[in-house]
């Protein structure tokens, strides 16, 4: 039994009353079950119509491959219905990339030289659509023949056609160039459009065409100028301008004509003004042709008056109340900007204006242009305008805004101090949208602008009380607290209230920052490098610091535990150095947006040029009876040189553990001396770019119940040998495990000579003076070697 | 240059689409629900060229009807908002409604010698609709 097939129709209709998109889908699917089988039966009469549905169906987005075959078919067979859908099918389903493509060019140029003319037209059509290079090059010498026949409808398709052919196979120019100037003297509005379109292709593609055109200038020139004088006409005539279309097109060849080329361009410019004071502008098509002129004026060389006149209709087009205009107008006007900035100045308070739209393609093109507007002496005024728009834009647009106002600042700010505050505002009110270098900008500028410490400091403290949500503002406001921090306990600065910060207030703020589930890693490593820095600035003791520092040495993420114990080695073994290392940076270099929380540091450490303390006098005596000890009856004495700047090259390697090379294998720590709970470790460091150097850490601990005061280490070394005591961190070594004293000898062996080492220590213990002195044994080998 | 041409209403079903750069069957359909809801989030008032992704759409809207047109950065937008309009009136003059529902086939062979040579061609049309007994 035959189902009889369903019409077009009656598949829409039922595609339309499915309520769900599953029911269409099932409906699709039993659809497309029975043209399959239709297709395979081959049933020549129904065919076109189970094609229409099968593309119907293909435009809704469902498969619809299987029937390429079909259309080769329907384009083959001689009814006109079949072709119709057959050319249909082929455009919409056959493409380049399926090879079957081909396989009509035959069935296209039996259709072409047939001379029927719906028919050519037909396949015409579908070459334009679907031609690939192939069957350009293959049917091109037809669609020649076809461009001089007399019946307008083909023609025009042919020209269509030759358009399409033209993007493909550029190498066809060659062909279709000759007739261009015939077809132009064309009356038929349709042959002239698509001449024109076919001359601007040939424009485009091809240096020499553009020469060889040059010369129609002037009957291009004379057609428009028709049309524009035209009056009314039935046929072309859309809301009183005459064929509108048609004006475009031409306007936009001449652009291409015109442009860097002086003659062409003088010949056009009488027309152009002609064209934009009579074109009735209460209507969208007069809108139209208005801004092509304008768009041509502004790409050929025009004459100084006319480039005015432009201006002008764009700043007329800007007030115009009609949203669409207003659009075109402010694009336009961002493309004159570059040229004609004093002339676009002008209309900088409609511009602004355009800021306050709630239409985003409006808003965003206004933005833009008022970017592009900000210069030396507006900047003040439209700063405050593009803050204002920054708070209550869309969230898409907020990044562009943030990141515009934030060059604009850095181009044109009158003061550092008004430039702080723009930043300053820009992060309180867009922090999360700003760019990443935003934030090394602005460290950056606060280091530099020495007066404004004090102020920014106590600016950004205000603004990470009141808010840490806002990552680049929190990063910056502890950069500043751990630089400034003393300036910001000092009290006094003029330009903004006094208010009296307390110690504890800044460090619980760091802490907050620290916990806060908001912050990012980096926010966090930031401010756990502030909290050290104010170890050093701050008066009170360090404990608070220390511990936040020591639970930090656990934490989960690597970066932060590595800094949490970088720190806190920092406090035990290193702590005469610590001050020199956390101080104030010098400035470092903008090198763009690389620089970065590790370089800073590693420059830091590195940059240091403040001595530690020099040794104090008494300790040369001393030594030299220990000299003398060691080496018997010699003349020769050593005298300590003065101590050399550069303070452990070993602390170094510590802080630039990420990129440093891996250190080499350590030496083990050696205990030396034991004496009622008080202890003293050397712990060894061989640098490995200073062969020749010894670093030793002299470590005293006290296990015992009372304190160790007034502790005094001295060492000697063999004469071959040279060798630099460093002031030790402290003189007093607490009861029960308190903190340690350390100090660091430098030894300098360049001659490899066995390392021998005498020390001599006197301190108060038990209120009993102790003297000690011995010679280290068990000196390890790779120490001296 | 015109890129597609869709005819969609207030549901977002589409009605007709034309492409004319070759885009995958199934990023049509995702093309076509974004464009559609970036149009339909529009209110009267704003203006009818939006920017989305690296094309513009220009957009009209017809009853339940929306007719979108998506074009690259070198189109005239206002020639193309009126191609739109231009394309409308004839399609009513020919079919004495605006809805097109069911001549699918007419239709979109109708579109092909405005959009073939890429830019509005709609007086051919007129010629063509008069002249040809395809139609």
């Amino acid at each position: 039994m035959v189902v009889p097939s369903l019409k077009l129709q009656d598949l829409i209709e039922e595609i339309r009353g499915a309520k769900t998109q599953a029911q269409e889908r099932e409906v699709i699917q039993k659809e497309c079950a029975h043209i399959r089988a239709s297709f395979r039966d081959g049933d020549p009469v129904h065919r076109h119509r189970q094609l229409a549905k099968l593309l119907y169906v293909h435009m809704l987005g469902y498969p619809a491959h299987f029937g390429q075959m079909e259309c080769l078919k329907l384009i083959a067979s001689s009814r006109f219905t079949d072709k119709r859908v057959g050319y249909l099918g082929a455009m919409l389903l056959l493409d380049e990339r399926h090879d079957a493509h081909l396989l009509i060019t035959n069935s296209i140029k039996n259709d072409l030289s047939q001379g029927i003319q719906p028919v050519q037209g037909l396949a015409l059509c579908t070459l334009s659509t679907m031609g690939s290079a192939e069957m350009c090059r293959d049917l091109a010498p037809e669609v020649e023949k076809l461009l001089l026949q007399p019946s307008p409808y083909v023609r025009k398709k042919a020209i269509l056609t030759a358009v399409h052919m033209i993007r493909k196979v550029p190498e066809l120019s060659s062909v279709f160039l000759p007739p261009c100037a015939q077809l132009l003297h064309e009356r038929h509005h349709g042959i002239l459009l698509g001449t024109i379109t076919l001359i601007t292709e040939l424009c485009e593609r091809s240096p020499a065409a553009l020469r060889h055109f040059r010369k129609v200038v002037p009957q291009l020139v004379q057609i428009l100028r028709t049309l524009v004088t035209m009056g009314y006409s039935t046929e072309h005539s859309i809301s009183g301008v005459s064929d509108p279309f048609l004006q475009v097109q031409i306007l936009r060849l001449l652009r291409i004509l015109g442009r860097n080329h002086e003659e062409s361009s003088e010949t056009m410019n009488d027309l152009l003004a002609q064209v934009a004071t009579n074109t009735d502008t209460s209507r969208n098509a007069g809108n139209a042709v208005l801004f092509e002129t304008v768009l041509t004026i502004m790409d050929i060389c025009s004459a100084a008056g006319l480039r005015v006149l432009a201006v002008n209709i764009l700043g007329r087009f800007l007030l115009n109340s009609d949203r669409n205009i207003r659009y075109v107008a402010l694009t336009s006007l961002l493309r004159l900007v570059q040229s004609d900035h004093s002339a676009v100045q002008r209309h900088r308070p409609t511009v602004v204006e355009c800021l306050r739209e709630t239409d985003a393609s409006l808003s965003r093109r206004a933005l833009e242009l008022s970017l592009a507007l900000v210069n030396s002496s507006n900047v003040r005024a439209m700063m405050q305008e593009l803050q204002a728009f920054l708070e209550s834009c869309p969230p898409d647009l907020r990044a562009d805004c943030a990141s515009g106002i934030l060059l604009a600042a850095e181009r044109f700010a009158p003061t550092k101090r008004w430039h702080i505050d723009t930043i300053l505002h820009v992060l309180t009110t867009a922090g999360t949208h700003v760019r990443d270098d935003a934030v090394a900008n602005l460290t950056q500028l606060i280091g530099g602008a020495q007066e404004l410490h004090a102020y920014s400091v106590r600016r950004l403290y205000n603004a990470l009380a009141e808010d840490i949500s806002q990552q680049p503002l929190v990063q910056v406001a502890a950069w500043c607290i751990g630089e400034y921090g003393d300036l910001l306990l000092a009290g006094n600065c003029e330009e903004i209230e006094p208010l009296q910060v307390d110690e504890e207030e800044v460090l619980a703020l760091l802490e907050k920052v620290l916990q806060s589930h908001m912050s990012l890693p980096a926010t966090r490593g930031y401010a756990l490098t502030a909290l050290m820095k104010l170890s050093t600035r701050l008066c009170g003791d360090n404990n608070r610091i220390r511990q936040v520092v020591s639970i930090y040495g656990s934490c989960l993420d690597v970066e932060l535990q590595q800094r949490a114990v970088e720190y806190d080695t920092l406090f035990r073994k290193y702590d005469h150095m610590r001050a020199a290392i956390l101080e104030k940076m010098p400035l470092a270099e903008r090198d763009g947006p690389q620089a970065d929380e590790e370089a800073k540091e590693s420059k830091e450490a590195a940059q240091l040029s403040e001595a530690a303390p020099v040794p104090t006098e008494p300790q040369a005596s001393q030594l030299l009876d220990l000299l003398d000890l060691l080496d018997g009856a010699s003349g020769d004495v050593q005298h300590p040189p003065p101590l050399d700047p550069s303070p452990g090259g070993a602390l170094v390697h510590l802080l630039d553990l990420p990129c440093a090379p891996p250190p080499p294998a350590p030496i083990p720590d050696l205990k030396v001396f034991e004496r009622e709970g008080v202890q003293l470790n050397l712990s060894f460091i061989r640098p490995p770019e200073n062969p020749a150097l010894l670093l030793i850490t002299v470590t005293a601990t006290n296990f015992s119940e009372g304190d160790v005061t007034h502790f005094i280490c001295q060492a000697a070394v063999p004469k071959s040998l040279q060798l630099q005591l460093q002031a030790p961190s402290g003189n007093t070594v607490p009861a029960r495990g308190g903190l340690p004293i350390t100090q660091l000898f430098r030894i300098l062996n360049p001659n490899k000579a066995p390392l021998r080492l005498k020390l001599r220590l006197t301190y108060d213990h038990f209120h009993q003076s102790v003297q000690e002195i011995f010679e280290v044994n068990n000196l390890p080998v790779e120490s001296w070697q | 240059m015109i890129k597609f041409f869709l005819m969609v209403n207030k549901q977002g079903q589409t009605r007709l689409s034309k492409y004319y750069e070759h885009v995958d069957i199934n990023k049509r359909t995702l093309l076509e629900t974004e464009v559609i809801k970036s149009c339909l989030s529009r209110s009267n008032e704003q203006c009818s060229f939006i920017e989305y992704k690296d094309f513009k759409l220009i957009y009209r809207q017809y009853a339940a009807l929306f007719i979108v047109v998506g074009v690259n950065d070198t189109e005239n937008e206002m020639a193309i908002y009126e191609f739109i309009h231009n394309f409308v009136e004839v399609l009513d003059e020919y079919f004495s409604r605006v809805e097109p529902i069911d001549e699918f086939p007419k239709i979109c062979s109708a579109l092909e010698p405005q959009q073939a040579c890429f830019s509005p061609d709609s007086s051919s049309f007129k010629g063509a609709a008069s002249t040809t007994p395809i139609y």
